[in-house]
């Protein structure tokens, strides 16, 4: 038995009436309470870093409806959809990067942007998700772990978008679609022999790339390693978020208070540089818990990943709950200067559209395989 | 899709899976673990140094200037003040089309080209929310004027200033000085910490001089700024605490001179729009009473940058140099001036007496030399003894006094007075002149046939000709030092500080120098009874200038060669150049018994000293004992 005795087999009777309501709309109601939880401190922390303009908290609150409508219709598509659907969503992905790519719009000096009229929007977002559905479509009815050939196909699954956005040159989300494949690949089952092998490879290859990379490159690591010796230059950003976070102490400043933001000392802060703003208002205390409620969101995914349906289901929720951590990570870790500068925003927090929709999409496809999962095991 | 596959192990997966997920949890909680700590790093461990770093990011210490300190004359007639002005500033991020609002502002004839091109200039590196002055001193007029269509130029201001004002204008400009806005020079001499809100500094006289007393020192106050430098408004506890560490200026400390306004402006006025100088000095402490140096210039042009490029290059410019100091810097040949002080060594070493005569046939020649040195008088004087040869300036007696003494005790005696040295008077730019010597003319120059001192050179440094130079403050001091008997002072203008908050007044003691010290004190009644005679016996060359005077004065005329002529020629007033005329020269000092004042007057190009300079004596002196009187 993979399911002792779970309360989704109790008596109907047996459930609250709220229960019922979220079972009928195929909802996963811890899920729903973190997010909310988190996309409403994110409006607080954002009134804030803002400038007080309650247009801007108005326009993100528009984009958290517009999300959660996503995130419903996609939690009533039944899991066999989905993984139906994942190939051609791919295929379709990948011809809107070419097109990007050939005829893309321009935005802030990279092209990212297709304008298909009436709306504009990255295909990067949707590489997000197609991606892992793609490879996890691939394993599906594959023998797990996956073999050399296997393994071959899933890294041309994964290498090929990534190296069209990175071209855009978008190379944070690139990255982190990347990340997305190779955690599904590593959730898969790959033997740690490859994952050794590969980090040994990646570990050898670091001086090699440090001789191929350009000038402005080489700075840019360089100022990341020390910050200090260009505060006006490119380690503005980190200098001034460590000094909002520090500043913050256990309690922080207050909302509102942040004289970081509040005087602008604090670049991009109402949107990448969000949870320095987060630390120097709420101090360590609002930092840990916004942190504990995104690891809830994380542990919430896994649990749903592991009681799976199918193969694909449990890789692609499993991947999609470790790249939400990933996104995570690599804004707090570049905000609190672990990390390179690397334009990632802080999920469901930061302020900006496409990419709170792809996430609630993929929360969607989590509550999908949680409440449409058959009574019984195959 | 109908592919061969191996036949799934679900349950071999599943408990894959599963592992991989409890070692995905575990790198979250490595992870999450390392950025909890760098957290606390940041917010607990090290939470002193970003709190202060955020501090420092968002106040700004702004400098607050010091008000300058007033300088009085010494009866209280203030002659440098700070008085508010009204200036236009125009902000940059306020107004919507600059050059129209400039094109507005000069069709209502408040700006014109230059003021215009200045603003452009003063604007680069200003950020756009910082006022850039547009003008500078807005009169009442001007000031209605821009009121009634204040409207239209939004972003337009009109601030308050203080700026340096000298109410006696152009008066006294020689002593006073100006102020003028810092340059790149300035920066070197000045601690910047200090002039860091401070716009203007002395430039010349006694703003240069007293910069440091006269600046003060700057407050200071903190400023909550954003990012861009831009003021905010603080909210609730943090105003109070700005205002807690405010720290006021502390002024400038006020001045009083010497200087007597009153008989300044009687000096400026006797002098007219003649070039030339008057000094007065208070002959028993070296008080500077009136120091007057023309053409002048108003130093009100200079504080507040009210003056175009084109007016600076006409002072600067100016022939008749209006910004040079004559009397500090100016040096002229003594002329006759020097006699008395010959005299006076004559007698102390014994080369002539009172009683002793000379004819004068009006020449002179060094023995078994056919060169004429000619007397003033071509007929000659006749017999002259010492006292009628400084009454009448007779030349020939003091060729062969010269003669007698040799240049070594000439130089000896004349140094003692102070001749060829500063007197040390406290404004910048003072020359020392020259009192030659064998050893100065060894130095001066580099051919050696020239550096030998020849008698002829002797000869007319009896009548302060040659190379004998001297400035009029010189001329002034030794005449004081004639006065007392010998008793020196430092010439000085600042006589005492006045703290501007408490009142209290510093008086600095005058300052008394080594005394010119005689064998025979009667001497000095020798020479004292016939520069007395100069002014007071018909034949005295400055009998004209204290005729019908109700005091007696000593005094000597004097003129200094610009041009010398020929052997043979003449020298007609009337035929020469007015720029290559004699200057007139006059000392004189009164009353006769227990002196108080000494006097000297240069005219330029004036001619003859009785006629040219005596007169401005005489004005200067009845103004001193009208005063004197009240």
């Amino acid at each position: 038995m993979i399911f002792s005795e779970g309360e989704q087999f109790r008596p109907n009777r047996a459930m609250s009436f709220a229960g019922r309501t979220l079972r009928k709309l195929c909802i996963d109601g811890p899920l729903l309470t973190a997010l909310l939880l988190l996309a409403g401190a994110g409006l607080f922390v954002l009134y804030s870093a803002g400038g007080q303009q309650s247009d801007l908290v108005f326009r993100q609150l528009v984009r958290i409806g517009v999300a959660l409508a996503a995130l419903l219709l996609v939690a009533q598509i039944p899991p066999k959809y989905l993984r139906m659907w994942s190939p051609w969503l791919y295929l379709a992905g990948m011809i809107m990067l070419v097109l990007v790519l050939v005829t893309g719009a321009t935005g802030k000096g990279a092209q990212r942007w297709l304008d298909l009229g009436l709306i504009r929007f990255q295909p990067a977002e949707i590489m997000k998700l197609a991606v892992p559905m793609m490879a996890a479509w691939m394993l599906h009815d594959r023998r797990l772990p996956p073999g050399a050939r296997d393994l071959a196909k899933l890294l041309v699954i994964v290498l090929l978008p990534t190296i069209l956005i990175a071209r855009q040159p978008d190379l944070g989300t690139a990255l982190l679609i990347c990340a997305s494949g190779i955690l599904l690949i590593l959730l898969a089952g790959l033997s740690f022999r490859f994952i050794l092998l590969a980090g040994g490879l990646a570990m050898g290859a670091l001086p090699i790339l440090w001789h191929f990379m350009r000038d402005y490159q080489k700075q840019r690591v360089w100022t990341f390693l020390n910050p200090e010796t260009d505060p006006l230059g490119s380690g503005y950003h980190i200098i001034q978020s460590k000094i909002a976070i520090g500043s913050g102490g256990v309690f922080g400043k207050g909302w509102l208070n942040g004289s970081q933001a509040h005087l602008e000392f604090l670049p991009e802060r109402s949107t990448d540089f969000i949870f320095a703003v987060l630390g120097e208002e709420f101090g360590l205390l609002g930092l840990l818990s916004i942190l504990v409620a995104y690891l809830f969101v994380v542990g919430r995914g896994l649990y749903i990943a592991v009681h799976g349906q199918d193969t694909y289901c449990r890789l692609l929720a499993g991947s999609i709950s470790l790249t939400f951590f990933i996104y995570v990570f690599v804004n707090t870790g570049m905000v609190t200067g672990l990390l390179p500068v690397v334009g990632v925003p802080l999920p469901l927090v930061s302020y900006g559209g496409t990419s709170m929709v792809t996430l609630m999409v993929g929360f969607g496809m989590l509550m999908s395989f949680q409440t449409h999962r058959k009574l019984l095991p195959t | 899709m109908l592919r061969q596959e191996p036949i799934k192990d679900t349950w071999a997966e599943q408990r894959l899976f599963n592992n991989r997920v409890i070692w995905a949890l575990a790198g979250m909680l490595l992870l999450s673990g390392l950025l909890t700590n760098r957290l606390i790093h940041l917010q607990v461990v090290e939470y002193q140094r970003y709190a202060d770093l955020s501090h420092g990011n968002r106040v700004r210490i702004q400098p607050l200037a010091p008000t300058r300190g007033i300088i009085f004359d010494r009866n209280g007639v203030v002659m440098a003040e700070n008085l508010p002005v009204y200036q236009m500033a125009l902000i940059a991020e306020q107004v919507s089309d600059i050059e129209r609002t400039l094109d507005r502002l000069m069709e209502l004839d408040l700006i014109d080209d230059e003021q215009r091109e200045r603003f452009f200039r003063a604007r680069r590196g200003k950020r756009s929310f910082e006022a850039v002055p547009l003008r500078y001193r807005l009169n009442d007029e001007e000031l209605a004027r821009f009121s009634v269509h204040r409207h239209e130029f939004p972003g337009v201001d009109i601030q308050a200033a203080l700026v340096r004002s000298y109410p006696l204008g152009s008066s006294a400009v020689h002593v006073l000085g100006y102020v003028g806005a810092i340059s790149e020079f300035d920066l070197k001499r000045i601690a910047t910490s200090r002039y860091a809100a401070t716009s203007h500094i002395g430039k010349t006289g006694i703003e240069r001089q007293y910069e440091d007393q006269l600046h003060g020192e700057p407050g200071n106050r903190q400023l909550l700024v954003n990012a861009q430098g831009r003021e905010m408004d603080p909210k609730g506890g943090a105003s109070e605490e700005l205002f807690r560490n405010r720290k006021e200026p502390v002024p400038g400390s006020d001045l009083i001179l010497s200087l007597d306004s009153r008989l300044q402006i009687a000096a400026e006025k006797a002098l007219g729009d003649r070039r030339g100088t008057v000094v007065a000095i208070d002959v028993n402490n070296g008080d500077i009473l009136a120091l007057v140096s023309q053409p002048g210039f108003d130093p009100n042009l200079f504080s507040a940058g009210g003056m175009s490029n084109e007016e600076y290059f006409a002072l600067q410019n100016n022939a008749d140099k209006p910004m040079f100091d004559r009397v500090l810097s100016g040096t002229y040949p003594p002329g006759s001036i020097v006699k008395p002080f010959l005299a006076l060594a004559g007698l102390e070493y014994h080369a002539v007496t009172p009683g002793q005569s000379v004819l004068c046939e009006g020449y002179y020649s060094i023995p078994g030399n056919e060169h004429r040195y000619r007397d003033w008088k071509k007929e000659g004087h006749g017999i002259t003894d010492l006292h009628d040869a400084i009454a009448e300036s007779c030349d020939v007696y003091f060729y062969m006094l010269a003669m007698e003494l040799g240049i070594d005790r000439i130089h000896a005696m004349l140094a003692d007075f102070g001749f060829g040295k500063i007197t040390g008077v406290d404004l910048p730019g003072e020359k020392k002149g020259l009192m030659p010597s064998r050893e100065w003319k060894k130095g001066a120059f580099s051919r050696r046939s020239e550096q030998i001192w020849f008698p002829g050179e002797t000869v007319i440094t009896g009548i302060g000709q040659g190379y004998m130079l001297a400035t009029p403050l010189q001329l002034t001091h030794f005449t004081a030092t004639m006065a007392t008997r010998g008793k020196r002072f430092k010439p000085r203008l600042v006589t005492a500080f006045r703290d501007p908050l408490s009142g209290e007044i510093t008086e600095i003691p005058p300052q008394e120098l080594a005394p010119v010290e005689l064998a025979n004190d009667r001497h000095w009644d020798e020479i004292h009874k016939a520069m007395a005679a100069v002014m007071n016996t018909p034949r005295g060359t400055g009998w004209a200038a204290a005729l019908g005077g109700e005091y007696k004065m000593a005094g000597k005329t004097g003129s200094a060669q610009v041009f010398s002529i020929g052997q043979e020629e003449e020298y007609e007033e009337e035929e020469i150049d007015e720029r290559l005329r004699d200057h007139a020269l006059f000392i004189a000092f009164t009353p006769l018994e227990n002196p108080q004042i000494a006097i000297s007057v240069l005219v330029e190009n004036g001619g003859s000293g009785g006629r040219a300079a005596g007169p401005v004596v005489r004005q200067v002196l009845d103004a001193w004992y009208r005063e004197q009187k009240q």
